[in-house]
């Protein structure tokens, strides 16, 4: 922060620190600070991760599949279903939607990028890490064992004695930061960063959705990391927080963890509605039905999702008023997200549905989230859940929610703003395939588990016998859940040939879906300064608003062509922030500092070298390339847009960023 | 310079705050609960002595009602040098942010000396939930604290070097902010730990 007046001095010298260059190539992904590309970044590793937890997901189902099942050991079963679980939630479902809000949240408010550019590729390399450290300890042939949910005491030492836990524990702690990092980052860009005239109740749904679910995060991270905290001093340092001999609550992980897990539920699923509501308005060519109470119940669901944890323990003796408050409140929870659901129909309603496959992927979250959802209902029932809990009907449950609800979710947003990203459309034929795939698929495995739980199977069970007439149904979802494979890799296929066949087609145009958000001002792909010029927000849906006027009967019709509405990507000479190498360095000392923790302490000198030296980068950095590219006459007109506040980054939001692990 | 001056005090931004200030502000809101969960462990435990010391048998409130008294005069140095500054009057800047630095630094000196004594005493990290749950608590808290006084450090060595000017007296703000959030958790923390009556043995 001190070198600031030696780099403001016109072409002053600038010493060992320069910023890297690279616009191309591999250096510019690992350097790059462009929302967009981190957005891509964040899309393609959660992928890998979704394929990484799908073989676990499989190797499940094979365990399953027959009685007495010998593809898995009891103790590799316990492994493989643990590290599905934290996969598929921490390493794919929220990063998925990080890559969504990355990409889609600057555009949607009219921004030029996030406030914090270089935090924001900060962000991803931690999560990165943290996702490598989880999964290092299948390499080290020592993964987690204890669920994704971790229960101490039987977490702690004496029964958990390998390394497992503690990979688990660092390694959501590591991934934690990059949550909460990132949260703070696009709190700050929503509230501070909007075009001009976008009031909060002119924001599209989507950017409602994510904002709710950073301030989540903001505040249900603590609470894990305190719980992670408190595991890690149990174990390593013989602390007393889970050790019922001395005299410690048994139930205390239970209460931290799902004071954090149960927003985190909403975490989860919250973009998915927020990128459906984007979706099915555009498809059903109708307004979104109830715009304010689409928001309001996203903001009622935020807020209520902090009173139901206790609903995840009906069962561990927290007592009849508690279980009965709780019971309550479960209830209450499903009002706001039936709001959301009748809201989406009553947009379909009358409208000239086109079913794209965005659009069914959307129908599929409508339809399949209301199942998970009336399901959960059913939990709120205590009696029912007395007997519902540990068996395969809350599996059933939490996957018509997560799968049926975020997922398809996701996959809506990706066919939708492919375009978007890519400058292409995927293919519509291998897409329906794709949908129809995974919609029966899905439907095929979880289904069933319904009617397992009730025949009252158990969870986390690494086999059955015969002759409790599991069988039939077991074998089914087992085939379903290939089948849902088939449908992902169709997904991938689709990618592939799409890419390919884009070469030679031409290109998709500006508006492919007749869209209504202000992210389709921009061409397609996104040039990499967003927006040629700011726009001006006057209304909701701004973009269509633009397109479409009334003609003297009072009927809406098309008054601009897209091409007359939208930006054409051509500005030059607009400052953007530059890359920077310490965001990778920074994050890349995090996960030698877990295993230091874990095995010896010298791996904790090469990790704190690490942090330090990108601490040390990042502060002496340049505030900008004094040989990038200049728009500084821009800036005097828009100053909030286009001057990323990164140049006024100085010792506190690094510090900020960097106490995150500490505290 | 001027334009991400105008950035940097919050012009033309959706709050009217700068986004550095905004983001110390967002953050504070995230360590609420980080300390809430700390409170709520020591809350649950502190009764939960097993046969090692109870919280009434050792706690020195005398000692430590001191060093509250010397951590709540440096959010008042904080101050003074916040003020100091933006009447561009960098001397008293100086010597109000080294004033905070070491207060706060005698407030980590006594919590050194406090765990010292208690670890002599019997009250060892490992010895009951609630040692644990203290030590914990209070020592996130004291991490805190050190940080603060890294933040106020930097400072300081910025404005020997000149950097540290009227203009960017909002730097300092923000850094009082985060000091002014850690003085008004261990309000909380005293109260829960000392002056509620504890129980004894």
């Amino acid at each position: 922060m001190s070198d600031v007046t030696e780099l403001e001095a016109p072409g002053g010298s600038i010493g060992v620190y320069t910023r890297p260059k690279a616009n191309t190539g591999w250096r510019d992904w690992i350097t790059t600070v462009d929302h967009k590309k981190i957005g891509i970044l964040y899309g393609a590793t959660a992928m890998f991760f979704f394929v990484i937890g799908g073989i676990e997901a499989l190797l499940i189902r094979l365990q399953l599949a027959t009685p007495d099942g010998t593809v898995l050991g009891a103790e590799t079963y316990n492994r493989v279903f643990t590290m599905h679980g934290v996969t598929m939630v921490f390493l794919v479902i929220m990063p998925l939607a990080a890559a969504f809000a990355n990409y889609l949240l600057p555009l949607q408010i009219g921004a030029r990028d996030v406030a914090f550019p270089r935090m924001n590729a900060l962000s991803f390399w931690v999560f990165l890490a943290g996702g490598l450290f989880l999964n290092m300890s299948w390499i080290v042939g020592d993964a987690p064992d204890g669920g994704w949910f971790a229960y101490a005491p039987n977490t702690g030492m004496i029964f958990s004695p390998g390394k497992g836990m503690d990979y688990y524990a660092i390694g959501l702690q590591i991934t934690g930061i990059a949550s909460l990092v990132s949260a703070m980052n696009l709190i700050v860009t929503v509230l501070n960063m909007r075009a001009p005239g976008m009031t909060l109740f002119k924001m599209p749904v989507f950017t409602w959705m994510i904002l709710v679910v950073q301030f989540l995060l903001l505040f249900a991270v603590p609470v894990i990391t305190v719980a992670l905290f408190l595991l890690l001093f149990d174990r390593n340092f013989g602390a007393n927080f889970f050790n019922p001999e001395m005299g410690a609550d048994p139930l205390l992980w239970q209460h931290l963890f799902w004071i954090f897990g149960h927003p985190e539920v909403y975490i989860l699923i919250l973009p998915s509605f927020g990128i459906i509501s984007e979706v099915i308005p555009t498809f059903s060519r109708k307004p979104l039905f109830g715009y304010p109470f689409m928001v309001f119940s996203g903001i009622a669901i935020g807020f209520m999702g902090w009173g139901v944890w206790a609903h995840h323990m009906f069962v561990s003796g927290i007592g009849p008023i508690s279980v009965a408050a709780f019971s309550v409140s479960t209830m209450f929870i499903a009002v706001p997200t039936g709001v959301k659901i009748l809201n989406w129909l009553a947009t379909m309603w009358g409208g000239r549905i086109r079913f794209n496959t965005p659009m069914l992927f959307a129908s599929g979250v409508v339809s399949m989230f209301t199942i998970g959802g009336l399901s959960g209902v059913t939990h709120s029932v205590a009696p029912a859940d007395t007997q519902q809990t540990d068996t395969y009907y809350i599996v059933a449950h939490f996957h018509y929610v997560i799968f049926g609800g975020a997922l398809l979710g996701i996959f809506a947003g990706f066919y939708f703003w492919w375009p978007k990203v890519f400058g292409h459309l995927l293919d519509e034929k291998w897409g329906k395939w794709n949908f129809w795939l995974m919609i029966v698929g899905f439907n095929m495995t979880f289904g069933p588990m319904h009617i397992l739980g009730l025949q009252g199977m158990s969870r986390r069970i690494a086999s059955y016998s015969p002759g409790f007439g599991f069988e039939f149904w077991n074998m089914f979802a087992s085939i379903g859940a290939f089948i849902i494979a088939l449908g992902v890799a169709v997904f991938l296929i689709n990618v592939i040939i799409s890419a390919r066949r884009a070469r030679t087609a031409p290109p998709v145009g500006l508006d492919p879906w007749d869209a209504r958000g202000p992210e389709w001002f921009t061409p397609n792909p996104t040039p990499v300064h967003n927006f040629d010029s700011e726009i001006q927000i006057d209304s909701l849906d701004e973009f269509w608003h633009r397109k479409y006027g009334e003609d003297e009967d009072g009927r809406v019709v098309r008054v601009a062509t897209a091409e007359e509405v939208c930006q054409d990507g051509s500005a030059t000479d607009i400052h953007l922030p530059s890359p920077s190498y310490w965001p990778v360095v920074l994050a890349a000392g995090l996960p030698f500092i877990g295993f230091g923790l874990m095995y010896t302490l010298w791996f904790c000198v090469l990790g704190g070298a690490l942090v330090l030296m990108g601490i040390y980068g990042w502060i002496f950095e340049p505030v900008d390339d004094p040989d990038g590219p200049h728009g500084h006459g821009h800036h005097a007109d828009e100053p909030t847009e286009d001057v990323p506040p990164e140049d006024s980054v100085d010792d506190e939001p690094l510090e900020t960023a960097e106490e995150a692990p500490v505290g | 310079m001027a334009d991400t001056a105008a950035v940097s005090h919050g012009h033309g931004t959706g709050t009217g705050l700068s986004d550095n200030k905004l983001l110390m502000w967002v953050f504070l809101g995230s360590e609420c609960l980080l300390f809430g969960g700390l409170i709520s462990t020591y809350l649950i435990y502190r009764s939960r002595f097993a046969d090692g010391p109870a919280p009434g048998d050792i706690f020195d409130i005398p000692f430590t009602s001191v060093s509250s008294f010397v951590l709540l005069m440096s959010s008042l140095t904080m101050v003074l040098a916040l003020s100091a500054l933006q009447r561009g009057d960098i001397r008293n800047n100086r010597i109000w942010l080294l004033t905070t630095a070491l207060l706060g630094s005698l407030f980590i000196g006594g919590q050194v000396y406090e765990f010292t004594t208690f670890v002599r005493e019997g009250l060892g990290y490992t010895t009951s939930p609630f040692s644990s749950a203290f030590f914990t608590l209070t020592g996130f808290h004291g991490v805190h604290v050190s940080l603060g006084i890294l933040m106020l450090m930097s400072l300081l060595i910025s404005s020997l070097r000149g950097t540290l000017t009227k203009e960017r007296s909002e730097t300092v703000e923000i850094v009082g902010l985060y000091w002014h959030f850690v003085d008004v958790v261990w309000i909380f923390i005293f109260t829960v730990i000392y002056l509620v009556p504890s129980p004894t043995s």
